[in-house]
């Protein structure tokens, strides 16, 4: 059936079962890399978006629960040429190896800067706890979310 | 920002069937053996498969090692410009094709700046310079009188001929001589600097960089089916139900292979979980009895084979001290599954997988499936880092066997995750024996005994088919057998040969050739337990004599570079000879040089023990690392602090639950990793030594980590703990 959304500012309409993961929507219909698949159990975050401003997880988010609210994706924050200050921050700070967690990541943090603009080190780690990261690259992410935060990283 | 491109996200230019172009043969004498070469150019030994230079001045670099999340790409791309003289913007990168690229095996143990990126470095030079003779031709100039700068040859007379316009007469299909020096490190602009690595803009921003984001056109949805335990054989399952599921395009059984196809993602995961419920299995393999494990193991038939001795005699009167150490299964467990594309068009099979080594994964898909390597083409893109051989390749078989049930039409196959967790091939389980001697403050004896099964067990085999879905086809095949590795490498056996100067030492290496849990190369196969043994043993030796852990491990070291290492992270970390633990608090320190060759590496631990919750925290790190020449500071950092934290994880919290029925860790919830709020602090000191040749380095740190948190945490409490992980079961017990 044909679902209505917004995500990244613009409405878009796909045709899927209402139980549909929201993921599964974005990467196949929408064709949005950012949003990952690492579990599909809530447990790694790797599939993090924004649901009105507030981190979710997109793996087991009915896509017909969301109709009427705003999706912000990692597309969503900025782009190559305009990359959002945590975008940049990630970049600045080489806060990858894989880099499969990233988009995750930066978009935990999001909802943590919109919370919280000025987070201590103890903040970014409480609220990136549920993000796993595999590659031992945690202290750039941290660094690069306090480096945002620095640069008024809010959305 | 200049950072050169890679066109390997540019997944419609793969598909365009690029032939190979390279000159695969190099003229050989006849009768004559040709010349060694250095690096991987002994084994691809053109100019021109390894370096273009394209008319508009652009330089294409091609190399077999692929990008695993460790920066290779990024250090490679550094030093083909370095040797050419352009740009890092004006550098291509295309790595992992086996229609395109050298074939330089897996890209593993530390070796790709040491085989790929030697050969980049001889080739470059040996264009650089082939580029200023034809320069010379044309300007009329003597070739020693030219300078070039960013891909621009200047006489001095201010004449100029850019390398696009050389490159008709370059001819690169001629074998490499690497006869021409490279340049010297004093005059490196690009090597040895932090260049930015090529890959991460893309992967913060959204871009294809994955090959779980690669779409193709009519591109259909794949999920496998495996048995519930290893080696159960599929008797029925209820095809009618599946095949009317919305969107199944085909229910795909060989055997006890079984898979689906689907037009959505969604839809190929339900039909998956239908398929699952109504499978019926029998039969299959028990596995070891989790609370005798290691007497088992050690039980199995075992290759054995002394692999370092040295004899002398050992004083009357020397302290001897014996002590058994193990090491669990652990999971690479990459943070989301193993992924593939296949499509099978017109007789030819083209995978995309973020296997290792796409060349032996092309000849192993090819016996598993009866095809010809010349029809198949496998093409790397990335994936989720993978520490080793996790089910990447396994993944790209399924894929292929997918994609030839739908012919002509590309499948996407994703692992979900139990898939992963319960399939992969972990680290094995090891015990280390360690027996020892001191007397007047020095080892006077030293025996070593290690028990492992395989740490490889990759495609590539030549007698096994090390792909996990054909052992399960109507024709089954079978995997290779467990083998020995030499030394230096090693496998099991890896860094089990101390490098400690002492009098007397005997080191022998029990193979188990069973199975009972599937298991290959996890990161530093066994070099990580066999440091952690080595270490923990040579902190009890030091008690033993009553000598500072630190001084101790000096007064057995000869050799300057180690020896600095040691005084490097020592002096970082402001250890006190002699200090103590609190019984809360303590610190110790792990040393090794990787694979005895490789790059040199110490690691100083603070630990905090919750006494009451049996709870290890390790809130800092020290570490110091000589990888000789250093390409790029700020990868070497990265590597070397990821698997410092990623050893963390391991010794402190990992371990593969499993029952006689079968694996139990299907998910994080059941094979929980460190986090984020318990990450050490982590301070690295490199040491830069630019005229040395570069060392490995990425599988450096977990051994003496592991290592350090044991000492540290045995400093702190005056108990030590042989087992890992450090669960609070074992801390509770250790304390009791």
């Amino acid at each position: 059936m044909a679902i209505s959304l917004k995500v990244n500012g613009a409405t878009r309409s796909v045709d899927a079962e209402p139980d549909t993961p929201l993921l599964y929507v974005l990467r196949n219909d929408l064709e949005l890399n950012g949003a990952k698949y690492g579990c599909g159990l809530t447990q790694c975050g790797a599939c993090t978006v924004l649901v009105n401003g507030a981190a979710s997880r997109s793996c087991v988010t009915p896509v017909g629960s969301i109709e009427g609210n705003e999706v912000t994706t990692l597309e969503g924050l900025g782009t190559l040429d305009k990359p959002h200050p945590l975008q940049k921050a990630f970049i600045d700070e080489q806060a990858a190896q894989c880099g499969y967690c990233a988009s995750g990541m930066i978009m935990a943090a999001a909802d943590l800067l919109n919370r919280n603009p000025q987070p201590q080190e103890a903040d970014v780690r409480a609220a990136l706890a549920d993000n796993l990261c595999r590659c031992g690259t945690h202290n750039r992410i941290i660094r690069a979310v306090l480096r945002a935060a620095r640069q008024n990283g809010r959305i | 920002m200049d950072v050169p491109r890679l066109t390997r996200r540019d997944f419609t230019a793969a598909l365009g069937g690029i032939v190979l172009s390279f000159s695969l043969v190099p003229k050989v004498v006849f009768g004559q053996d040709p010349a060694r070469l250095p690096g991987s150019l002994q084994t691809n030994r053109t100019l021109d498969a390894w370096l273009r230079i394209n008319a508009d001045g652009s330089v294409t670099v091609f190399t077999g090692k692929v990008e695993l999340g460790q920066g290779i790409v990024t250090a490679l791309a550094q030093i083909a410009a370095e040797e050419l003289e352009v740009p890092l913007g004006r550098v291509t990168m295309i790595s992992g094709d086996t229609g395109r690229t050298p074939n330089e095996g897996q890209t593993a143990g530390s070796q790709s700046i040491e085989q790929s990126g030697t050969a980049l470095r001889m080739a470059g030079a040996e264009v650089r310079a082939l580029l200023i003779d034809l320069a010379a031709k044309k300007l009329g100039a003597a070739a020693d009188t030219l300078k070039v700068t960013d891909g621009v040859i200047h006489a001095p007379d201010g004449r100029k001929v850019g390398y696009g316009e050389l490159t008709a007469e370059a001819d690169l299909k001629r074998e490499a001589t690497a006869k021409v020096p490279p340049k010297p490190a004093a005059q490196h602009k690009i090597v040895g600097k932090s260049a930015p690595r090529i890959d991460i803009p893309a992967k913060m921003t959204g871009g294809a960089a994955f090959v779980q984001d690669l779409r193709l056109p009519g591109m259909v949805h794949g999920r496998v089916v495996r048995p519930p335990r290893y080696g159960a054989r599929l008797d029925s399952f209820d095809e009618a139900r599946v095949k009317a599921m919305p969107g199944v395009i085909a229910v795909v059984r060989d055997g006890s292979f079984l898979g689906v196809v689907a037009r959505r993602e969604e839809q190929a995961i339900n039909a998956r979980l239908v398929l699952i419920e109504f499978a019926k299995w029998s039969g299959g393999s028990e596995l070891p009895d989790p609370a005798k494990m290691y007497e088992q193991l050690m039980s199995l038939r075992s290759e054995d084979r002394v692999i370092g001795e040295k004899d002398a005699p050992v004083p009357v009167g020397a302290k001897v001290l014996e002590a058994t150490y193990h090491r669990p299964y652990q999971a690479h467990a990459a943070i989301a599954p193993s992924c593939a594309v296949a499509e099978l068009k017109d007789g030819k099979l083209t995978v995309w997988t973020h296997s290792q080594g796409v060349f032996p994964l092309r000849a192993t898909i090819a016996r598993a499936l009866g095809l010809q390597p010349r029809d198949i083409r496998c093409i790397h893109a990335e994936g989720p880092g993978c520490y080793g051989h996790n089910g990447a390749d396994d993944a790209a078989f399924d894929a292929a066997m997918l994609a030839r049930a739908v012919n002509g039409r590309p499948v996407r196959l994703q692992w979900m995750r139990d898939d992963e967790f319960k399939w992969e091939p972990y680290g094995a389980a090891m015990t280390m024996k360690v027996k020892g001697a001191v007397a007047g403050g020095r080892v006077v004896g030293w025996t070593f005994d290690v028990w492992s099964q395989s740490h490889n067990m990759r495609p590539g085999d030549p007698d096994g088919i090390n792909l996990m879905g054909s052992w399960y086809l109507a024709d089954a095949k079978r995997p290779g057998p467990a083998r020995h590795a030499a030394q230096p490498n090693g496998a099991g056996d890896r860094n089990a040969i101390t490098l400690y100067d002492f009098p007397r030492q005997r080191t022998t290496h029990h193979l188990i050739m069973e199975n009972p849990v599937r298991t290959s190369a996890l990161r530093t196969l066994g070099a990580y337990a066999n440091v952690f043994a080595i270490e923990s043993f040579m902190d009890e030796l030091a008690a033993a004599a009553g000598i500072d852990p630190v001084a101790f491990r000096l007064a057995h070291i000869k050799d300057e570079r180690e020896r600095a290492v040691i005084e490097a992270v020592a002096k970082a970390a402001a250890w006190k000879p002699g200090e103590k633990g609190d019984g809360r608090r303590g610190r110790g320190i792990g040393y090794a040089r990787y694979k005895t060759v490789a790059a040199y590496i110490a690691v100083i631990a603070e630990v905090e023990v919750n006494r009451t919750a049996g709870i290890v925290k390790v809130p800092r790190i020290w570490t110091s690392a000589d990888a000789g020449q250093i390409i790029n500071p700020d990868g070497l950092t990265n590597q070397i602090e990821g698997g410092v934290i990623q050893s963390m994880s391991w010794t402190v919290h990992e371990h593969v639950r499993f029952d006689r029925n079968g694996i139990l860790s299907e998910d994080w919830m059941n094979y929980p990793i460190l986090t984020m709020p318990d990450v050490p602090k982590v301070e690295t000191v490199l040491i830069n030594r630019p005229n040395e040749r570069a060392l490995g380095a990425g599988e450096a740190a977990p051994g003496p980590t592991a290592a350090a948190i044991a000492n540290a945490f045995a400093a702190a409490t005056g108990r030590r703990i042989r087992e890992l992980p450090l669960t609070p079961e074992r801390v509770k017990a250790a304390l009791a």
